[in-house]
């Protein structure tokens, strides 16, 4: 019971709904929302340094972080990410690249996506903003979940390695309002399994769920795309959504469907100040 | 890169450390694909590293190394800008060879 | 997990202590599995040793002989993998004179998993990673000064990684 009270607790100091005073209770506080997600698992984790986050169960586990440390020497994921610059590099059709369609070319911006575009009213992560770049150059847009973006997106990643998250939410109801549907989908739970996706990475992170030692939320998208042991290869977000979803026997959605992006962009904005770490390794 | 070998050696005081990693399915014969067929076997079945003119290491592998093998060894001798030859042969016979220079 | 092997003949001891150029033929007295002998003794990809289903089978086809339990032998593995597909596993020893390595998987369908030969002026030290189909001990064997010694490490995997 003691637990209970303290899971409840917890779970009261991260959702500031019932914290806010009356007149308040329609304006979501971003800052306010990512100052106690963080003090939620730097308490829960005390031991943990705050940039070590990102690591995911390696923070939390000695016996995996030694493997994992082992095998990061050299990674079977380089392949992926020699793939992805070679992409990257290769000009489309029509002689342009990708690095015409992004800021600095393309290079050390990973960490400011997701962002909210005003003009579109929408949040726009860097893989949807890979394949419209392809799209707007006249080729055919790539998997979400195959390799080839897997490969871009790590390449984009290892760019902006150690850069800190630096997601903006602008002063615009859409925004907040994006912000406030990743959170709810967040904390909704759904599937046969009846898991949230803060069931899992708020509730238990460090502990196993069967084989698995669950990542805690705090940092949980810095490491994207991963090459996972279980995948034999690099996957996306859009992959990891997905699977995650199927996982907890839950129909996935379509990748970069509105909840998977407004997720992806609250996560990534709650994460602000930890570094990117990716393209990373999990089991 | 075409080479599916990437190595690292490194020329350390009396010996030079080597890392390698191949691109290489290494697949057993035991998994099967999305129809239930099985996929064959396709596996290095030897890699050796040759250092002026010598075989500083040979590696007999078997079904059981991991896909995108790795092995990490060291030996004596090697100095920065020697030439290390690394080739591999595998189940089907096919093989690939690089050779790098010890940094 | 030891295979008793007593009284072999001198020119068989010699053959497998890897002095290769000793010539079998009219030897008579050798049966059964002189030429996988030699195959460690020689620079001939194991292929029998490889295929074995037994784990006491493939040491056997490999050596010829047991190998000894040693405390100079340094065996790191993880306690509980991660993936059992890919297991990283190596080991150092203070043995002298090491000419081959190899690590033994008996819960594997096929438990050689793979064998290093160590020509003089390399370090008897081995990194690899290895696939586990589940829980099982990796034993490590070292041949050196042309005896044999062994490690032994229990790995526990939860996802096999052999497919599945």
């Amino acid at each position: 019971m003691a637990a209970l009270a303290a899971i409840l607790a917890a779970f009261a100091s991260l959702t500031l709904w019932s914290a806010q005073p009356a007149g308040a209770a329609d304006r979501p506080d971003p800052v306010a929302e990512a100052a106690a997600f963080r003090n939620y698992f730097v308490k829960k984790f005390p031991e943990v340094k705050l940039e070590e986050f990102v690591n995911g169960p390696y923070a939390l586990n000695g016996d995996m972080r030694r493997q994992w440390q082992e095998i990061d020497q050299f990674s079977p994921y380089e392949f992926s990410l020699e793939k992805g610059k070679e992409l990257f590099a290769t000009p489309f059709a029509n002689g342009k690249t990708y690095a015409d369609c992004f800021p600095n070319r393309g290079v050390g911006i990973r960490q400011n996506y997701p962002y909210f575009d005003a003009s579109e009213g929408k949040v726009v992560t860097l893989e949807l903003a890979l394949n419209r770049c392809r799209v707007a150059n006249g080729e055919r847009p790539l998997s979400h979940v195959g390799d080839a973006m897997a490969a871009l997106t790590a390449h984009m990643a290892f760019t902006s390695r150690g850069k800190p998250f630096d997601i903006k939410i602008p002063d615009d109801p859409r925004a907040l309002e994006a912000f406030e549907n990743g959170k709810r989908y967040f904390y909704t739970r759904r599937g046969q399994l009846n898991f949230s996706c803060a069931t899992c990475h708020v509730q238990y992170p460090g502990e196993h769920m069967r084989a698995e030692v669950l990542a805690p939320a705090l940092g949980i998208l810095n490491a994207m795309p991963i090459y996972r042991s279980e995948w034999g290869g690099m996957g996306t977000i859009s992959r990891r959504f997905t699977t995650c979803n199927s996982q907890i026997r839950s129909l996935p959605l379509e990748p970069q469907s509105e909840e998977y992006r407004d997720l992806e962009y609250y996560l990534s904005y709650l994460s602000n100040g930890l570094p990117i770490s990716g393209p990373g390794a999990r089991p | 890169m075409a080479s599916s070998i990437r190595v690292r050696a490194i020329a350390n005081g009396e010996t030079t450390d080597v890392q390698t990693l191949i691109q290489h399915p290494m697949d057993s014969g035991f998994v099967k694909n999305d129809k239930g067929e099985f996929i064959p076997a396709h596996f290095i079945q030897e890699l050796t590293f040759e250092h002026d003119g010598k075989k500083v290491f040979v590696a007999d592998w078997g079904t059981a190394v991991s896909k995108d093998p790795y092995v990490k060894f060291s030996f004596k001798g090697g100095n920065k800008g020697d030439d290390l030859k690394v080739s591999w042969i595998d189940n089907k016979g096919e093989s690939d060879i690089t050779t790098v220079k010890i940094q | 997990m030891t295979i008793p092997f007593n009284g072999l003949p001198v020119t068989r001891r010699l053959i497998l202590s890897g002095a290769g150029s000793v010539a079998i033929a009219g030897l008579g007295i050798i049966s059964f599995r002189p030429v996988a002998a030699l195959a460690a003794a020689n620079d001939k990809y194991p292929d029998d040793a490889f295929r074995q289903k037994d784990g006491n089978e493939a040491i056997k086809l490999l050596y010829g002989r047991s190998a000894e339990p040693s405390d100079r032998i340094k065996l790191d593995a993880p306690e509980i993998a991660e993936n059992g597909a890919v297991v990283p596993i190596s080991v150092s020893t203070t043995l002298a004179d090491v000419t081959t390595v190899s690590f033994v998987v008996p819960e594997n369908p096929n438990p050689l998993a793979a064998y290093y030969r160590i020509p003089p002026g390399t370090m008897p030290n081995v990194a690899n990673r290895l696939k586990m189909a589940k829980t099982s001990n990796i034993i490590v064997i070292v041949e050196a000064g042309g005896k044999l010694y062994s490690a032994t490490r229990e790995v526990k995997v939860t996802i096999g990684g052999c497919g599945g």
